[in-house]
């Protein structure tokens, strides 16, 4: 019995430890707040892996929330998931980039507007001697189409997140099926680990541009094609439908997208990435 | 409710795919626990039934590396076997192998550290008895082990269940790869982060009918042996 208390006890320090280690970051943040707080202070945001993983988002967000006062709360999962946690009631507002799920969205009801507002390219990344010779390919469905024929590895997302719908999109009909071509590697897992795969197994992969360029360094890759019409890769706002769906913060979803699609945002979004990659990593549409 | 018809619908008849994922998971969590107790029953019934110099330390470090959290043995195996790794000329990254090799990692201490109370409490009389007759260590071990039958036969299935339930090691060495080293678990991850989440509560109820019937048949074929 005795030492099952010690045992206790020391979970009990340990976790009065970290909770005392956790309070000084929270302070901060409480005497930031330069604008009034509004009533309902909290967005829920749902987006893509590939806007928060390439820091866009923590890049931007400190700016939004000390001129509103709003608190962004930013879960990011691939398309499928982000969309589907808005049907669930659980995200005022989403960030995503896969035309045809976001307008079933809207068709369903889910959805206010359909707000594109951002676009970049997806590229074709590969070993760097380009073993299926695509280097000179005029856009990625003839790419696609010479790795197939010479049976290079593929490594797809296979997990229905945008990338992998604009991969499948462009196949188009004759998709390549992982049960019987053993070069196409399905591995139903984020951007980070498909390209992790690609490096190790030196083979070709589609991604965003953004994700690449912050793992570059560690990976045995290069951007073999880039910019093809058919790469082209559209982000857009849709806040949630308060009609349909109960508890959303409304004003705070309006408050966010008013400002997103503002001079402010519009000038950090476009000079973004230039100072930690060279070159900027999303385009404003307009 | 939802998720309950799609588990049957996918069971009756059995979806080619999910019979090859299970197919998968059954294996590696096979192997797993084989190998893992291979080396933890005989190392835990040892530092169970013996006192020696220095035992209370290593209780301490296979306690702590009971605890060792999945994803780190996986990254510990990933850098292990990545393609400029010390065993990268194995070429096994990705494959069910390598799984194997990351469950074990994580299994072995449990199976060690739960043998060694287990056979301790069992055999303080034994022991006693033991000593007073004069037997060898390797035979009170062995006495020990007799007593302790049972309690070590949950010690394998918990070994088992513990590899039939993992998801953060097998993902980042195996890769989650379609038909090849895709088990129910990382499945289950798949499907919750393409957003279906009533299916991929389909499959977590199939993986726990997979473990019922797996105990239910070691401990039908235990009881059969103790009749016998």
């Amino acid at each position: 019995m005795k030492r099952i208390l010690a045992v206790i006890m020391a979970l009990a320090l340990v976790a009065g430890l970290s909770a005392c280690g956790a309070k000084p970051a929270d302070e901060p943040e409480t005497t930031s707040v330069q604008a009034e707080t509004p009533e309902n202070p909290v967005i829920r945001l749902s987006t893509t892996t590939s806007v928060n993983d390439s820091g866009l988002l923590p890049y931007l967000l400190p700016a939004f929330e000390s001129a509103t006062g709003y608190r962004v709360e930013v879960q990011s999962a691939g398309t499928g998931a982000a969309i589907q946690k808005a049907i669930d009631g659980n995200a005022d507002v989403i960030l995503v980039h896969a035309k045809a799920s976001e307008e079933e969205f809207i068709d369903g009801g889910y959805g206010v507007e359909r707000l594109p507002f951002m676009f970049n390219y997806f590229v074709i990344v590969g070993p760097k001697d380009d073993p299926a010779g695509i280097k000179d390919c005029a856009d990625a469905a003839s790419a696609f189409a010479k790795i197939r024929d010479s049976k290079s590895k593929f490594v797809s997302r296979g997990d229905e997140s945008g990338t992998h719908k604009a991969e499948l999109k462009i196949w188009g009909d004759d998709a390549p099926d992982a049960a019987n071509d053993s070069w196409y590697i399905s591995a139903g897992q984020g951007m980070g680990a498909c390209l992790t795969m690609a490096g190790e197994q030196q083979a070709y992969c589609l991604t965003d541009k953004a994700t690449f360029l912050s793992m570059k360094d560690e990976l045995d890759l290069d951007i073999v094609l880039a910019e093809g019409e058919d790469m082209k890769n559209t982000y857009s706002l849709i806040a949630v439908n308060p009609e349909k769906i109960d508890g959303v913060n409304t004003e705070g979803a309006q408050a966010f997208i008013d400002w997103m699609l503002g001079d402010e945002a519009g000038a950090l979004i476009a000079k973004y990435g230039e100072e930690e990659y060279g070159t900027a990593l999303f385009t404003l549409l307009k | 409710m939802e998720s309950f018809r799609q588990a049957f619908e996918l069971l009756f008849p059995p979806d080619k795919e999910l019979l090859q994922i299970i197919g998968v998971t059954l294996k590696m969590s096979f192997f797993s626990t084989l190998i893992s107790c291979l080396i933890g029953l005989p190392l835990g019934s040892l530092i169970g039934s013996q006192s020696f110099r220095g035992k209370s330390f290593i209780k301490k470090l296979i306690h702590t590396l009971m605890g060792l959290p999945p994803v780190v043995a996986g990254l510990v195996v990933y850098s292990l076997f990545t393609h400029y790794g010390p065993l990268g000329r194995l070429n096994m990254l990705f494959t069910v192998r390598v799984m194997v090799v990351a469950q074990v990692m994580l299994i072995t201490p449990v199976v060690i550290g739960l043998t060694s109370s287990f056979i301790e409490s069992a055999s303080k009389p034994v022991i006693e008895t033991a000593r007073g007759l004069g037997f060898s260590g390797l035979k009170t071990a062995r006495l020990c082990i007799g007593e302790g039958r049972s309690s070590l036969f949950s010690v394998v299935l918990n070994a088992f269940g513990r590899s039939i339930a993992e998801v953060g090691a097998v993902s980042i060495v195996g890769g989650n790869i379609q038909w090849k080293t895709r088990v129910m678990t990382t499945a289950i991850m798949l499907e919750t982060n393409k957003g279906k989440f009533s299916f991929a509560i389909a499959l977590g109820i199939i993986l726990l009918l997979i473990a019922f019937i797996v105990n239910a048949l070691a401990s039908f074929t235990v009881r059969e042996n103790a009749d016998g």
